[in-house]
């Protein structure tokens, strides 16, 4: 199923604003940091971002209020990401930013529920994530709370054997207050995902499970929004957005470099970036 | 292209020629593994290797270049890749898998229970990023616990190295003993701490010196703390010895229990939870066998967290100042 455009040419370009200064704070800390997932967290900026600016029923003043949409960050090491999201929507100061990885600091190398407000579980340890995110909706459904819950996965986590036990749960339950995102960015640690282990045909295989499938392309802000609005109105099963992205995105150097994913920017690097990105200083 | 390892891990790689000895150089035990790894695989057609999307982390990527026949990328999926290496096994062949120690003993564990060791398999499980010093990445990635989940499971031998050289021989010696191994590893820079004379013995425990007020018995990264530890202690005329404990199960009771002879404290040391791993080992021996006052550094039943490997050494009382002062107080 592939989605065409329904929003305002105003409020899409309000998000692709919102995913750039994302892009721009995920690579400062992340330059601060000396270490850190730069291509994980670039390819999912665009999906993210129209969650927390667009789709997300949340609230930074009362971060756990009952009523929330939940976001689970199964691909934990996309941290810097989620970070970003909850500083630029007031879940705390952007200076805290700066102390990604050090020691002490909330902000840890992966996301940790325990020492941050609005991060609903710790995760960075693949493959959990989609389990969490069914017993969470089905955890809302039987006490009345029409929350819906989102879930971000890595296409490469999908080798992880949990994940399909986990879309079999969700198929089997009819969990459609759930909503998958496979960042499909077609890269994990050793290589591509097909070259090191063959995950296609994905879409199939969601399918096959009893999942309502969406293709879009990631960094399409347009069909990301829409991809978000159709999956709400899909009842008596869950939905997966299988969105095509380029790991890296936003910044040539880094763009479908393998050797990006856990390696951050280096002072130059950080120059090249922030110019193609347009910031300023 | 398969398993194409960054230009940056590339670099990492350290060239060694086979016959190369690691004796007196500070590397990281897993780089002493990857070299170690790849010698072995010159030599014995029967060495497989498994790693789940990890191998310029683990290493396993020099051997997997040099012998892309005999070497499997599962893609990440660790509880498959410790039965495959159960199956590898069963038709013949001594198979070593690696990823992080989290994931080999965590995520993997009752398929290591079941198929690995009920079965008495002949599996090699060969996992870096043990303990506190994986650093920035956090809690998620840092192994504290995986000594503890491998000693509660039968059959099991349990290994761990303190430095380079010391990894170099244990790997080899590993693939010589017939039976399910877990060989833990680090991912920091370890100093060198063995004589170039040692000759490593899946039964014996190593003896740096006797003390006659206090035996520190260390394991891993925690011996190099250790020696530094006792020669501070000397200068207070505290005679301790140092024991070198890189086999943690099965234990060498009979070099424990001459080293620890006379003295009026035993110390453990470990990177890793004081509950379950070399610190209960020696409680549970030392308690039926020989009760003494005891003292065991470790993480504290605790997460570990974000940090450089040195700070956090630091602030979870991992370094030498820390054991003395700790052994100070104690004799007070
Ligand atoms: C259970 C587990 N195994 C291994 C890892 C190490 N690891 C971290 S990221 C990663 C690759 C992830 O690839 P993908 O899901 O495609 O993420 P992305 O490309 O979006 O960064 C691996 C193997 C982990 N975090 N958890
Ligand atoms: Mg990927």
């Amino acid at each position: 199923m592939i989605v065409n455009s329904i929003t305002s040419k105003r409020d899409i370009d309000f998000l692709k604003q919102k995913a750039r200064e994302a892009r721009i704070e995920i690579l400062k800390m992340l330059h601060r940091a000396g270490s850190g997932h730069t291509g994980g967290s670039l390819s999912a900026t665009d999906l993210v971002t129209a969650l927390y600016f667009y789709k997300l029923k949340h609230d930074p003043i009362n971060p756990s209020w009952n009523e929330r949409d939940r976001f689970i960050l199964s691909k934990g090491h996309a941290a810097p990401l989620l970070y970003v999201m909850l500083a630029m929507s007031g879940y705390f100061e952007k200076d805290l930013l700066m102390t990604l990885r050090k020691i002490g600091s909330p902000l840890q190398g992966h996301p940790s529920s325990k020492l941050l407000k609005g991060v609903e579980v710790s995760t960075g340890s693949l493959g959990q994530g989609l389990s969490i995110a069914n017993g969470l909706a089905l955890g809302l459904r039987i006490q009345g709370i029409s929350s819906r819950v989102y879930c971000l996965l890595g296409d490469g986590e999908m080798q992880e054997g949990q994940i399909w036990e986990a879309a079999m749960t969700a198929g089997h339950y009819k969990v459609d207050n759930l909503c998958a995102i496979v960042d499909n960015n077609g890269l994990q640690i050793d290589g591509s995902c097909a070259d090191v282990m063959k995950i296609e045909p994905i879409f199939d295989k969601w399918r096959a499970f009893g999942w309502n499938v969406i293709e879009i392309d990631g960094h399409d802000m347009n069909a990301i929004v829409s991809a978000y609005d159709l999956a709400q109105t899909i009842k008596g099963k869950p939905t997966v957005i299988i969105a095509h992205t380029v790991k890296g995105k936003g910044v040539s150097i880094f763009e479908n470099k393998v050797e990006y994913h856990g390696v951050s920017p280096n002072d130059k690097e950080l120059e090249t970036a922030l110019m193609e990105l347009g910031a300023n200083g | 292209m398969a398993n194409r390892p960054s230009d940056i891990e590339l670099q990492n790689i350290k060239d060694t020629n086979p016959e190369d000895t690691l004796a007196g150089k500070s590397i990281a035990t897993r780089d002493a593994y990857g070299a170690a790894l790849y010698e072995l695989g010159m030599r014995d057609e029967r060495i497989v290797v498994l790693d789940a999307d990890l191998s310029c982390s683990t290493k396993t990527i020099k051997f997997a270049k040099a012998f892309p026949n005999r070497f499997f990328n599962v893609g990440i999926s660790e509880q498959d890749m410790v039965c495959t290496a159960g199956g590898l096994a069963l038709s013949g062949l001594i198979p070593f898998a690696s990823t992080f120690a989290i994931f080999e003993t965590g995520r993997a564990w009752e398929q290591v229970r079941q198929t690995i060791a009920y079965s008495f398999l002949n599996v090699k499980l060969a996992a870096t990023h043990s303990g506190i010093t994986v650093g920035e990445d956090g809690a998620s990635h840092q192994a504290l616990e995986d000594i503890a989940l491998m000693r509660v499971i039968p059959n099991m031998t349990i290994i761990v190295p303190s430095d380079g050289y010391e990894t170099q021989q244990f790997v080899k010696l590993a693939a010589e003993y017939y039976g399910p191994v877990y060989i833990r590893l680090g991912r920091a820079k370890a100093p060198a701490v063995m004589p170039s004379n040692y000759k490593a013995d899946i039964a014996k425990a190593y003896q740096f010196s006797k003390g006659s007020d206090v035996c520190i018995i260390a394991t891993g990264i925690m011996v190099s703390e250790a020696l530094k530890a006792s020669a501070l202690l000397a200068n207070d005329g505290i005679s301790t010895g140092v024991l070198n404990v890189p086999v943690i199960k099965p234990l060498d009771k009979e070099t424990i229990l001459s080293a620890i002879e006379g003295c009026r404290l035993v110390v453990t040391a470990e990177e890793h939870s004081v509950i379950g791993g070399l610190g209960s080992a020696i409680a549970e021996l030392l308690s039926e066998i020989k009760p003494i006052k005891m003292i065991r550094i470790g993480t504290q039943d605790t997460f570990g967290c974000s940090g450089k490997p040195d700070e956090l050494l630091q602030s979870f009382g991992l370094t030498s100042q820390h054991i003395t002062n700790k052994i100070k107080s104690t004799l007070e």
